[in-house]
């Protein structure tokens, strides 16, 4: 599409990028659903303590939960209601976990903010609207946004990187997000940067979302308030992980972070687009976090879309709305196919990291038993962190998972590369994590 | 840890919706499988079979097909004694039996190509642990085993290109009336000169070599076949140039040094089209599971099968080297991938 488009050099693999169900459909308010559960937990570090009880009522935008550890984020109600109580909710990580639960008050109207020039603010003051909104990394890490932001004074950072790619097949909320709303980004961006002390931002994209990448550069040419921020969209060539961090850095800056240190030891802060509009409507609406983009699709689900969303919401309700599920429905997904989590049931409450839910029919999916491996090799090179999967498959097998170190498999983030292209189809993804389990219980002994 | 059913929590499931599969992701995986490669290989082996009923007669046909049906059979039997799944679609002893008739002179008895069948499968690769767990390539075990044991037949019932397509021909005949000498037999015992005298000029043995019209196994002898298949297999990235490569140019720098009467006099491209250096370099060294993974690790490998084949042809007791070069590398191949360890992404930090 575009000659021009930077990439990592090592490993990836093609998989059908399935964006055709939902990339030309715009986001679509879902209505607010009868009920959320707001799982304590959406972000890396500790659990939110709630701040209500039973039978409270709550307003749209209430703080709800809030965290004392420094890694932490907080959480709003997503709707107006009464609250039910703390119970357990279906979780696709950890399988059950405390949440929240809202019923919603049906008189109740949405609630509307109104924007504010964010110039006005102080560097400590944005991070503090950014914190207090309980933004989290929405790609899927749920890294706390203010936690981020908040550098150690010896840190220097040069760069912010917006990833942008959405390499993970069929999704399109990011995709959606860039285009509709490009100038929040934008804005989003410079407000990350006032923070930062920085001036220039890269933002990675795809090369398959041409619209996303107009506007993007569109919102940029027409900005009138540039104030030195140099701020330049790098279309990227279309290859899983190609979001990956350690991925995105490398495309659009060339830069390369060592094993076992953060990003903004080689100068970068990553963020996600999604994210980088969160944290816009934090700052300017001064709006918490408590709703997102969400693609609903395969061909499992009558009716494929990009929904706002209610955190909170069930995707039993999502999957009422739109039409009901196809009687081939086979695997549900929360998340992308190459990362997401499968679930069995569809009781399960969306969070600020749930970028899509897939609803796929069993063409859609793999269900072929796996073999041994027959050494061919695929996998060492489709991994992008030149890891050796079937080696630590191999150890796992004979037991000794522990003994897997030495394959860095610290590295492996299981984007899933080594088990797509393994032509015996075995679990590599599995086996790594329960060679990491053995690690972790032999260090502990 | 085999993908399973999920056990859906079916108080929550909405009416209609049958159990989900629940597994780790990835949820997707590419079309590739084993049988799809392994059927491929098979697929690019054909055409030097079909040649091969036109240059050595019909009875190569019937030889392949008792190799292949031994291996299949071996393959099944084993598995249901050993109590594993019965993997035979999945073609991997549909290409061992193929190989081993490809090296295999096409005079044999068509009882012998059984035997190997069952040394191959059943002892190299079933008890071994069955595919992927095999050390050495069962085909050239088979092989070996043959030449030990049936040494005058494995290493004379060797037959002159037919004609008109007269491949009838030696059926029903005594392989003593008719048999004759491979070049790289004649080429050790008697020089160049008798090659020469045997198989005409320079010009017409490339030609005819290259082709496939010249004394040897069933399916060695088409340079040209051999090469198009293993191109194939490259373009479809079933396997990687590396071995092959390091193999072939290995033997041909090695005999152009060390093969003639004095050094630098030796004919490489003779060397590179005689014996069974094209189908060991394509179809037999490149076997996933007797070869390295790690790319210089197979330039190291094809290398040092080059050099070996070189080694036993010029010093060794037999003409042909390549079975015995490839079966000794098949041991160097977990030492050599763990040297040769891949270039971790970290490693590429600004340093």
């Amino acid at each position: 599409m575009n000659g021009d488009t930077a990439t990592f050099p090592m490993g990836g693999v093609h998989p059908p990028e399935c964006k055709e169900l939902t990339n030309n459909l715009s986001i679509e308010t879902m209505p607010t659903p009868s009920e959320v559960r707001l799982v304590l937990k959406q972000h890396a570090g500790a659990p939110c303590e709630p701040l209500v009880k039973k039978k409270d009522k709550v307003v749209e935008g209430d703080l709800v939960g809030s965290v004392e550890k420094k890694l932490g984020a907080n959480l709003h109600a997503s709707i107006s209601g009464t609250v039910k109580g703390v119970v357990n909710a279906f979780h696709p990580i950890v399988g059950k976990a405390p949440a929240i639960a809202i019923s919603a008050d049906p008189q109740a109207e949405g609630k509307s903010y109104q924007p504010v020039d964010w110039r006005a603010f102080s560097k400590e003051e944005l991070l503090a609207k950014i914190k207090d909104a309980g933004v989290v990394g929405m790609g899927g890490a749920g890294f706390p946004a203010g936690v981020k932001l908040t550098l150690r004074p010896d840190v220097k950072v040069d760069t912010l990187v917006l990833n942008g790619a959405e390499c993970e097949p069929y999704l399109n909320a990011d995709n959606r997000c860039m285009i509709e709303y490009s100038r929040d980004i934008i804005e989003g961006a410079k407000i990350i940067m006032t923070i930062l002390g920085i001036n220039y931002c890269g933002i990675g994209v795809e090369d398959n979302k041409p619209d996303a990448i107009q506007a993007l550069r569109k919102a940029i040419e027409e900005d009138t308030s540039k104030n030195g921020f140099k701020i330049v969209v790098k279309p990227l060539k279309v290859k899983y992980p190609q979001g990956s961090a350690d991925q995105i850095m490398q495309s659009v800056t060339g830069r390369v972070r060592p094993s076992g240190v953060r990003s903004s030891a080689i100068g970068i802060i990553v963020h996600n687009v999604g994210t980088t509009k969160a944290i816009y409507d934090a700052v300017v609406l001064g709006k918490p976090s408590y709703e997102r983009v969400v693609t609903v699709s395969g061909k499992g689900i009558k009716r494929p879309a990009n929904l706002m969303v209610k955190v909170g919401t069930s995707v039993a309700e999502i999957a009422d709305y739109l039409g009901g599920t196809t009687p081939d429905l086979a695997k549900v997904v929360i998340g992308g196919p190459m990362m997401g989590f499968a679930v069995s049931t569809l009781d399960i409450p969306v969070t600020k990291t749930t970028s899509g839910v897939l609803f796929l029919t069993k063409d859609e999916i793999d269900t072929q038993p796996y073999g041994p491996c027959i050494r061919c090799g695929f996998c060492l090179e489709a991994c992008p962190m030149g890891l050796e999967p079937n080696n630590v498959s191999i150890y796992v097998e004979a037991g000794r998972g522990a003994d897997t170190a030495q394959f860095g498999i610290d590295d492996c983030f299981e984007c899933g590369s080594c088990a797509f292209v393994c032509p015996s189809k075995r679990p590599l993804v599995q086996f790594i994590r329960l060679a990491k389990m053995k690690i972790k219980e032999s260090k502990g002994k | 840890m085999r993908e399973t059913q999920g056990t859906a929590a079916e108080a929550t499931m909405k009416p209609g919706l049958a159990s989900l599969f629940v597994s780790v992701s990835p949820h997707v995986k590419n079309t590739e499988t084993v049988g799809k490669i392994m059927w491929t290989v098979v697929a690019c082996l054909m055409p030097p079979l079909i040649l091969s009923v036109f240059i050595f007669g019909f009875q190569t046909l019937i030889i392949t097909l008792f190799s292949v049906g031994s291996c299949v059979a071996t393959e099944a039997i084993s598995e249901k004694l050993l109590h594993r799944p019965i993997t035979i679609k999945d073609g991997s002893a549909v290409i061992t039996g193929l190989l081993l008739a490809y090296v295999i002179p096409p005079g044999v008895p068509y009882w012998m190509p059984i035997l190997g069948g069952v040394m191959a499968i059943f002892v190299t690769k079933q008890l071994m642990g069955g595919l992927g767990f095999n050390v050495f390539n069962p085909a050239l075990i088979g092989r070996a085993f043959l030449l030990a044991t049936y040494p005058v037949a494995m290493t004379s019932a060797w037959l002159p290109p037919i004609h008109h397509a007269a491949i009838f021909e030696y059926m029903g005949k005594g392989v003593d009336a008719v048999s004759t000498a491979t070049p790289l037999y004649l080429l050790k015992h008697y020089g160049i000169g008798a090659v020469i005298e045997k198989f005409g000029s320079m010009s017409t043995i490339y030609g005819n070599f290259f082709v496939g019209w010249r004394p040897g196994c069933i399916g060695e002898t088409s340079a040209l076949l051999l090469l198009l298949g293993g191109l194939f297999l490259i373009y479809k990235k079933y396997i990687t140039w590396h071995i092959p490569v390091s193999m072939i140019v290995t033997i041909a720098v090695l005999t152009w040094i060390f093969g003639g009467e004095k050094f630098f006099t030796g004919n490489p491209l003779l060397a590179v089209l005689s014996g069974g250096v094209m189908l060991g370099a394509f179809f037999m060294a490149t076997d996933y599971v007797t070869s390295p993974s790690q790319k210089n690790a197979k330039l190291i490998f094809g290398a040092g099968v080059g050099a070996l084949t070189v080694l036993i042809r010029l010093k060794g007791g037999y003409p042909e080297g390549v079975c015995y070069a490839i079966l000794l590398m098949n041991t160097m191949v977990i030492p050599l991938d763990s040297w040769f360890r891949p270039k971790r992404f970290s490693e590429g930090a600004a340093k």
